[in-house]
C-alpha cells in the first residue's frame, strides 16, 4: 500500500466530515442537538450544484451551497429555539425534508430522479490529486479555526455558556436565544460546505449523495467529546478506516460491512464509558418551559 | 412551570374544561400542520404549472377513491402502525427510540429465516405465531442494547439507536449479500410457511394491492399496547416514569427496570412489523425493505400523540401521503410527498408546545 496515495485519499474522504463535524461541535456546544448535519450537507450539495450549473462558476456554487445550508439551519433554529419544538424530532424531520426538497428540485430543474448534469468544479489537475481545490485546504484548517473561535473569542465563551448553564448566561445579560441562533446558523453553513465539497468534487449532485456522512460527522463530534480538534482527529480516524476499506477491496480480508461499522461502534463504546466517559454539554437538547 | 395551585385561592375547574382542553391540545396541532402542508403543496404544484385542486382531487381518487389504491394505503399504514406504536411506546416512558429502521429490518429478517426453516404445510396460525415471536425477538434484541446502555451507563438512547441502525443494517447486508441471497438479487429465497392471506383473497376488488392479515395484527397489537399502558400496573409505572422519572423513583418505581422494559418492547413491536412485508407481501426478506419506515414511525407517533389509536389514524394519514405521491406522479413528481412529510412533522412538532402554551395561558386568564 502506497502511503502517499493512502494519505491523499484519506484527506479527500475526511474533508466533508471535517466541515460537518465542526458545525456539529458549535451547535451542540450551544445546547442544540445536531442530528441535522446530514440534511444541511445534502441541501448544501444540491444548492451548490444548482448555482454552479446556472452561473458556470463554482464560487457562485459555494455561495449558493452556504445559503442552502443556512436556510435549512434557520428552519431548524426557528422551530427549536423560537417555538421550543423537540430538537430530536425536528432534526429527523430536517433530514427527511432535505431529502424531499432536493429530490423535488432535482426533478424540477434537471428532470431527473437520480442525478444532475455534470457541473464545473475546482482544480482538475491530475497531478495535484485534488490538492488544487481551495475547499480542501479550507476543510483542513476549519477545525483549528473553530477551536480558536470556541475557546478564545467572546462569541465562543457565550456559546459554551449557553450550552452549559443557559440560566446563568441569561442572568449576566447574554441573550441565550441569539447565541443559539448564531450557533445553529454557523453549523448549517459549515456542514453545507461539507456537502458543497462533496458535490463539486464529484462534479454533480446525486440523490441522497451524502449517504449518512452527516451521521459519521456527529459520531466524530461525540467521539471527540465535543472538542473541535479531537472531533477532527476522529474524522481523520474514520476516514482512514474508510480508505483502508477501499484499498483492501477485492482482497476479502475483512468484509466491507464490518469496516463501515467502525465509527458507529466506536461511538457506542465511547458512550458506554469504556475509554473515558463522553459527557455532553449540560443543557444539550433541553428546552426550558 | 407554574401550575395554578389551590393555595393561591383559585377555583379548581376539574370537570369540563380539562377534557375540552385535552381535545383541543390533541387536535389543533395536526390541523395546523395539515393547513401548512396544503399551502406548501399548493406552492409545489404551482411551481410545476399544475392546478392544485385538480392534483388534490387526483390524490384522493388514487388513495381513498378506489379499492386498489385503498388497499395499498392499508398495506403501507400497517408497517407504519408498527413502527409508530414502537416509537410511542418508548416515548410514553420518556425514551426516544430512533432504531425502528433496524429493528424492523431485523424482525423481517428473522421472520424470513423462520419461514424458510418451517416445513411446508405448517398451519397458518402456528407459523404466524412462531414467525412473530422470532421477529419480535430479533427487534427486541436490537432494542435491548440501547436499553441496557441507558440503564447501566446512562448512554443517550437517541445516539445509540441511530448508531445501531447503521451497525445492524450493515450486519444484515453482510448476511444477505454474503450468504443467504438468491443469486443476482439481494433477497432470500421464498419462505415455505407463514404466507398471510391478502385482502384481495377475501374481496377481489382489492386485487393487486398488498394489504394483508398483518393489518389485523397491527390493530390487535395497538389494542394490547392500549390495555397495557392504561389498564395495568406496569403501564402505569411506565407512564409515571415518562412524566416525571424522579417522582416515579421516589414513589417506589424502579426507573431503570422501566427503561429497560420500554425500549426492549419498543424494539419488539417494531420488529414484529417485519411480518407485513415478509409474510404478507413479498414472502422473502430483501435488503433495504425497511428503508424510511423507521424514521416515519417517529412522525406517526408524534401526530398520533403517542396514543395507540391515534397512532393507527396517523399511520393511515402518512400512508395516504406516500400512496398519493404515486397517484399524482403523472402531473407532479411524487417527490412532492417527501417534502410534505417533512413539513408536516416540523409543523406538528412546532405547534404542539405552542398550542399547549396558548391553552395554558388562556386557562390562567380565565381562572384569574
Amino acid at each position: 500500500m502506497n502511503p502517499i496515495s493512502f494519505g491523499t485519499q484519506m484527506i479527500r474522504i475526511a474533508v466533508p466530515y471535517l466541515f460537518a463535524a465542526s458545525g456539529g461541535v458549535v451547535a451542540e456546544r450551544a445546547g442544540i442537538v445536531s442530528l441535522t448535519l446530514e440534511g444541511f450537507m445534502l441541501s448544501g450539495a444540491f444548492a451548490a450544484v444548482l448555482g454552479t450549473n446556472y452561473s458556470g462558476s463554482p464560487w457562485v456554487g459555494v455561495l449558493c451551497g452556504i445559503l442552502g445550508g443556512l436556510i435549512f439551519s434557520l428552519i431548524h433554529a426557528v422551530a427549536t429555539i423560537r417555538y421550543r419544538a423537540d430538537q430530536v424530532v425536528v432534526g429527523v424531520a430536517i433530514n427527511l425534508l432535505a431529502i424531499g426538497v432536493t429530490r423535488f428540485f432535482l426533478k424540477l430543474f434537471f428532470a431527473s430522479s437520480s442525478n444532475s448534469p455534470r457541473v464545473a468544479g475546482f482544480g482538475g489537475n491530475i497531478n495535484a490529486a485534488g490538492f488544487d481545490n481551495p475547499l480542501l485546504w479550507l476543510g483542513l484548517i476549519v477545525a483549528p479555526v473553530m477551536a480558536f473561535v470556541i475557546y478564545k473569542t467572546p462569541f465562543g465563551l457565550r456559546v459554551r455558556a449557553v450550552g452549559e448553564h443557559p440560566d446563568a448566561a441569561e442572568s449576566v445579560g447574554v441573550s441565550v436565544k441569539r447565541v443559539r441562533y448564531a450557533a445553529v446558523a454557523l453549523s448549517g453553513m459549515l456542514a453545507a460546505l461539507g456537502g458543497v465539497y462533496l458535490a463539486l468534487d464529484q462534479h454533480q449532485f446525486t440523490d441522497q449523495m451524502t449517504a449518512g456522512r452527516g451521521f459519521i460527522a456527529i459520531s466524530a463530534v461525540i467521539f471527540g467529546r465535543w472538542d473541535p480538534i479531537r472531533a477532527a482527529l476522529a474524522c481523520l480516524l474514520f476516514a482512514a478506516a474508510e480508505t483502508l476499506q477501499i484499498q483492501l477491496q477485492g482482497s476479502h480480508a475483512i468484509p466491507s460491512q464490518f469496516i463501515e461499522m467502525i465509527p458507529y461502534a466506536l461511538v457506542i463504546i465511547a458512550l458506554a464509558g469504556v475509554v473515558g466517559r463522553a459527557v455532553p454539554p449540560a443543557a444539550l437538547g433541553k428546552v426550558e418551559a | 412551570m407554574s401550575a395554578p395551585s389551590l393555595a393561591e385561592g383559585t377555583k379548581p375547574t376539574f370537570a369540563a374544561a380539562p377534557w375540552r382542553e385535552r381535545a383541543q391540545e390533541a387536535l389543533i396541532p395536526p390541523l395546523v400542520a395539515l393547513l401548512v402542508a396544503l399551502i406548501c403543496g399548493d406552492l409545489l404544484i404551482l411551481s410545476y404549472g399544475q392546478s392544485p385542486a385538480a392534483v388534490y382531487r387526483l390524490l384522493l381518487e388514487g388513495t381513498w377513491g378506489n379499492a386498489y389504491g385503498f388497499g395499498q394505503v392499508l398495506y403501507k399504514a400497517t408497517t407504519l402502525a408498527f413502527t409508530g406504536l414502537a416509537v410511542s411506546f418508548g416515548l410514553r416512558a420518556g425514551l426516544f427510540n430512533i432504531g425502528g429502521e433496524s429493528q424492523l429490518a431485523a424482525g423481517g429478517f428473522a421472520a424470513a429465516l423462520i419461514g424458510l426453516v418451517l416445513p411446508v404445510g405448517t398451519p397458518l396460525i402456528l407459523a404466524l405465531l412462531i414467525c412473530m415471536i422470532a421477529a419480535g425477538f430479533a427487534g427486541g434484541v436490537v432494542g435491548s442494547v440501547p436499553a441496557y446502555l441507558k440503564t447501566r451507563f446512562g448512554a443517550h438512547e437517541v445516539i445509540v439507536t441511530i448508531m445501531l441502525n447503521f451497525i445492524v443494517l450493515a450486519l444484515l447486508n453482510w448476511f444477505i449479500a454474503g450468504h443467504l441471497h438468491v443469486p443476482e438479487t439481494l433477497h432470500t429465497p421464498e419462505i415455505h410457511a407463514g404466507v398471510l392471506p391478502r385482502l384481495a383473497d377475501i374481496d377481489s376488488r382489492f386485487h393487486g394491492s398488498a394489504a394483508n392479515l398483518a393489518l389485523i395484527v397491527a390493530v390487535l397489537i395497538a389494542s394490547a399496547v392500549w390495555f397495557y399502558l392504561f389498564r395495568t400496573r406496569g403501564g402505569y409505572d411506565l407512564r409515571a416514569v415518562g412524566l416525571q422519572p424522579q417522582a416515579a423513583e421516589y414513589g417506589g418505581i424502579s426507573v431503570g427496570r422501566v427503561w429497560m422494559r420500554a425500549l426492549t418492547f419498543s424494539g419488539v413491536i417494531a420488529g414484529m412489523g417485519g411480518i407485513n412485508y415478509v409474510l404478507g407481501y413479498k414472502h422473502y426478506y430483501e435488503d433495504g425493505f425497511a428503508s424510511g419506515a423507521g424514521f416515519l414511525g417517529i412522525a406517526v407517533a408524534l401526530v398520533g400523540r403517542n396514543h395507540p389509536f391515534g397512532v393507527i389514524i396517523a399511520a393511515f394519514f402518512f400512508a395516504t401521503l406516500s400512496q398519493g405521491g404515486l397517484a399524482i406522479h403523472a402531473f407532479v413528481p411524487k417527490q412532492m410527498m417527501d417534502v410534505l412529510q417533512g413539513v408536516v412533522i416540523i409543523a406538528v412538532a412546532t405547534a404542539v408546545p405552542e398550542v399547549r402554551r396558548i391553552l395554558r395561558d388562556a386557562r390562567k386568564r380565565s381562572d384569574a
